[in-house]
């Protein structure tokens, strides 16, 4: 047997437009942990769908040797059945099911009749769960278990199909700091029994911990290999690695010139709204007029979940703290008074949360400020009209008539509609959440000459983003959050993607 | 700075004011984009024009005699206020189960005060349409707060409102009302102007309704042009007023041959008026098209999602008294059964007149004409003598093929979501 289980090499995947992965080669080795690290983006997820057959063979270029053997796998069935299965980070257990159902679902015990012997099913679910250290009953319903519980439940249901390539998609993200430790000692259990494991984390305290070699992603091409096991590979060492390229002067020139302070948080702490942890912890911060301020992140810092409870408490609970605007202390239990005290928040997933895609570009543009334009409930049509038409000029949306269907614009042109909804309700203080994501270069071009023409007019500006350049290139300040907590605080001028990926990959102090 | 996505040679941006408004004129004057633009709202008219026709045919001209077109309107009217209700509900996201139920106990209610007890007529009224208000907080109350689904909720108050109406009624039919109550659904009002052999009074109102939907037709466009909107073409805007003209006209001329103009469709034509432009034109009606069309971005542009869930209900209450009080009059009475199965033929209508199972589509109007589909339907099966198991086979695969066709036309038009 050869000492190298996996080799895929030269993989290019291109979407329509966008090539996601180009010549990307990876390497390895039999019984090792191998991380794959790379800021949002840079292509380890689609690198992982590419290898579990998820995008099937044929719809990109490149070769995958699996077991010394080339394999062209047409779905995850194709790759559960050579031994490779894939752990999302959304988990995929069905929640009022058992723990045995779960682990044998598709993948039934049957007894000689064709029926499924349950006797059967719950004796090997029992020991599969003893392999991985939980102590649960195989008919206990997944939903009584805790996050931490359920990921046992996933690499349980991954034995149970003989795996001999196990990989995990930021296994720890929704894991407190007892659960993960459990999960990276059951990593390192299961390398000893011959378990080869690739794993995507941004965590790079625990890469650093657990893995034996590392490559390292970046705008869909390899970067580097690690070998964590010979030399001294240190989290800056990999930070650099995945950051080193060039700010491009794709960013419009702007004259900072920030006057008093719009918004001010304080002490602003969220619980998740179903589980048992805190979201956002203890955070503060200010906006000052005419300033754009980055809040910089990895997935599941709580970035989205901070703006969205400051935005009329629409996450979380348990939320205590203060807002300040321009000083004085204000309400906003509910989105209406959020948005009266002049808060926008610009969302995330603009296509699910933030438009009607089936009306159209008229009626999404009034939505959020609709009584601006009536009286006693009666809602001025034509004068809705010329609002709608003049977004579409000053936003430049470009689309036959304010009549058009939202749903039927590109990326772009519905980021605009967003856009000029929430600058319809004259706000002070702007939280845009990642307002470029998925929208083709020259739209971002506007996106970002549109933020800065706000902000010469005087109003505050909270930039989200999971693009570090972006940040850069936009903001006077940027915050760092990771895992819920404020890490740092850099004016522009100091700010470095190094310094920023160090800051958000910070692990928790200890309390 | 191109959005190469949006901009296909046909449609770019002009450049200077004036063009965009003439580039549209032209563009939008052409019949074919026209229909195919407003399928979805044209296909209903012209099925109603294609079934109407059928059945002129197949009668012999009989279902378009003065006498049976009263009798269309004096019998499917309350089935066409429910529907206004209906629809409204069904574009919020939701559907109402209840109806039927609440039709009979608001009738029940009006009859056991008015009939046992003796109260004048108009007390019986006010009493089903507070117990129409009452029905819908409650619905509103569990759908809006207390957040349970409403297909549940209104499931809940089908079997709950039946048994009430027993209750009320204690299980026996209450009849007949006095006079003035049965005029609400039998009355007419004719021969205040006089006529030879037909009535002016219902031809005077039937061309101001006319004259009414030409002048506001008129106005909208005048002012959508004036913000350099699309708007069809002249001479399409004004054959559309001739041909509702020359249909309204046609059927006034029908009424007025016959017993002149019904009451209850100056009560229909009331509502379907107010609730038409509730919908279009008030923050109230908006709101429900955004809640509707997507939930979760309406919450977060602050529309306040359970204060509007709860007057769609209240709101369903109380023209389903409407329909109580306009069916107890109608059938001069009360019975344990009144409203039977009310709720689908409500929901048919709303759906076959384009609404979206999944909320945020849908409209007054087009209620109206789906609705109209299955009267006409019905109607002319009757006076054809279909058997009552046909006819409802009949009308169960119309209501499949009209959603089935709203469906596909989705799944094509929708390929960008």
């Amino acid at each position: 047997m050869s000492d190298t289980i996996l080799e895929m090499r030269t993989i290019t995947k291109t979407f329509p437009g966008v090539a996601a992965l180009q010549d990307v080669s990876i390497t390895v080795r039999r019984g090792e942990i191998h991380a794959i690290c790379g800021e949002n983006g840079a292509g380890k997820s689609t690198l992982m769908k590419v290898l579990s057959g998820v995008y099937p063979s044929g719809s990109y270029d490149g070769e995958i040797v699996f077991d010394g053997r080339p394999v062209h796998f047409r779905g995850i069935r194709d790759s559960e059945a050579h031994g490779i299965v894939i752990i999302h980070q959304e988990l995929a257990l069905v929640p009022h099911l058992s723990i045995a159902e779960n682990i044998f679902l598709g993948n039934e015990r049957r007894g000689r009749s064709g029926l499924i012997d349950w006797n059967r099913a719950n004796a090997d679910a029992t020991a599969l769960l003893e392999s991985v250290g939980l102590r649960e009953n195989a008919v206990t319903p997944i939903a009584a278990l805790g996050v931490g519980k359920q990921q046992l439940v996933e690499i349980a249901k991954a034995l149970s199909k003989k795996v001999k390539l196990l990989i995990l998609d930021e296994p720890t993200a929704a894991l407190n700091d007892v659960d993960s430790a459990h999960l990276l000692d059951l990593l390192r259990r299961l390398r000893d029994q011959g378990i080869t494991c690739i794993m995507i984390s941004h965590k790079l305290g625990e890469i650093t911990a657990i893995a034996d070699s590392i490559t390292v992603l970046r705008d869909g091409r390899t970067v580097e290999r690690l070998d964590v096991r010979s030399g001294e590979v240190t989290q800056d060492r990999i930070i650099r690695g995945m950051v080193g390229r060039d700010l491009h002067s794709f960013y419009p020139d702007r004259v900072s010139s920030p006057g008093e302070e719009v918004l001010r948080v304080e002490n602003w702490t969220v619980r998740h709204p179903t589980q048992d942890r805190t979201v956002v912890d203890d955070v503060g911060f200010t906006v000052r007029a005419g300033e754009v301020v980055g809040i910089a992140g990895l997935m599941g810092a709580g970035r989205t979940e901070l703006a969205m409870s400051i935005f009329g408490r629409s996450y979380g609970r348990d939320i205590s703290g203060r807002l300040f605007l321009r000083g004085r202390p204000i309400r906003a239990r509910t989105v209406a008074e959020a948005i009266g005290n002049g808060i926008a928040y610009a969302t995330e997933d603009r296509k699910r949360y933030g438009l009607n895609l089936i009306d159209d570009i008229r009626h999404n543009v009034s939505a959020a400020a609709l009584r601006k334009l009536a009286r006693l409930g009666w809602v001025h049509d034509n004068e809705e009209i010329r609002v709608a038409e003049a977004s579409r000029r000053d936003m430049n949306i470009k689309a036959p008539s304010v009549m058009a269907t939202v749903g039927k614009l590109s990326g772009g042109n519905q980021q605009k509609v967003v856009l000029s909804k929430w600058l319809f309700t004259d706000p002070d203080v702007l939280i845009l959440d990642e307002p470029t994501r998925g929208i083709d270069v020259g739209a971002k071009f506007e996106i970002y000459t549109i933020v800065n023409r706000l902000v010469a007019q005087g109003k505050a500006v909270v930039l989200i983003s999971s693009e570090l350049p972006e940040l850069l290139g936009m903001c006077d300040r940027i915050y760092t959050l990771a895992a819920g907590r404020l890490t740092g605080e850099l004016p522009a001028g100091e700010a470095t993607q190094e310094k920023l990926m160090q800051l958000m990959a910070k692990d928790k102090e200890p309390a | 700075m191109t959005d190469i996505k949006s901009s296909s040679p046909g449609q770019r941006p002009p450049a200077d004011g004036a063009a965009p408004a003439l580039a549209l004129h032209t563009g939008i004057s052409d019949p074919r984009t026209l229909i195919m633009r407003n399928l979805r709202q044209s296909g209903i008219f012209v099925a109603l024009v294609i079934i109407v026709a059928l059945f002129a045919v197949l009668t012999d001209g009989v279902s378009l005699s003065p006498g049976n077109i009263t009798n269309i309107v004096l019998q499917y009217s309350y089935i066409l206020v429910l529907a206004i209700g209906m629809v409204i509900v069904i574009i919020g996201g939701h559907i109402d189960l209840s109806v039927g139920s609440v039709v009979a106990l608001t009738g029940a209610v009006s009859a056991v005060l008015v009939i046992q007890q003796g109260y004048p007529w108009w007390l019986g009224v006010l009493a089903a349409l507070a117990v129409g208000l009452a029905v819908g907080a409650w619905h509103g109350f569990w759908v809006a707060y207390a957040g349970i689904p409403a297909f549940i909720v209104t499931l809940a108050g089908m079997l709950l409102f039946r048994g009430l109406t027993l209750r009320v009624l204690d299980n026996i039919s209450l009849s007949p009302f006095p006079g003035e109550y049965q005029q609400i659904a039998a009355g007419f009002l004719n021969g205040l102007l006089g006529g030879q052999g037909f009535d002016a009074f219902t031809l005077l109102i039937g061309a101001v309704a006319v004259a009414g939907y030409a002048v506001g037709g008129f106005r909208t466009r005048v002012a959508r042009i004036r913000y350099q909107q699309p708007v069809e073409s002249f001479p399409l805007f004004v054959a559309r007023v001739v041909l509702v003209g020359a249909v309204v006209m046609y059927f006034a001329w029908q009424l007025a041959n016959a017993r002149g103009l019904p009451i209850v469709l100056i009560v229909l034509a009331v509502l379907v008026l107010a609730y038409g432009l509730l919908t279009r034109r008030t923050v109230f009606g908006r709101q429900v098209y955004a809640i509707g069309g997507n939930l979760p971005a309406a919450m977060l542009s602050g529309v306040k999602v359970k204060t509007v869930n709860f007057w769609v209900f209240v709101n369903m209450g109380f023209l389903s008294a409407v329909a109580g009080i306009i069916y107890s009059s109608r059938s001069n009475g009360a019975q344990p059964a009144a409203g039977n199965m009310f709720e689908l033929d409500a929901i048919a209508a709303a759906f076959i007149g384009g609404a979206a199972v999944t909320g945020g589509v849908g409209t007054v109007v087009g209620a109206m004409v789906g609705g109209l589909i299955m009267a006409v339907m019905s109607n002319g099966m009757q006076l054809m003598g279909v058997d009552q198991s046909m006819q409802s086979v009949v009308k169960g695969l119309v209501l499949l093929v009209a959603v089935a066709f709203d469906v596909y036309n989705k799944r094509r038009a929708g390929s960008a979501r």
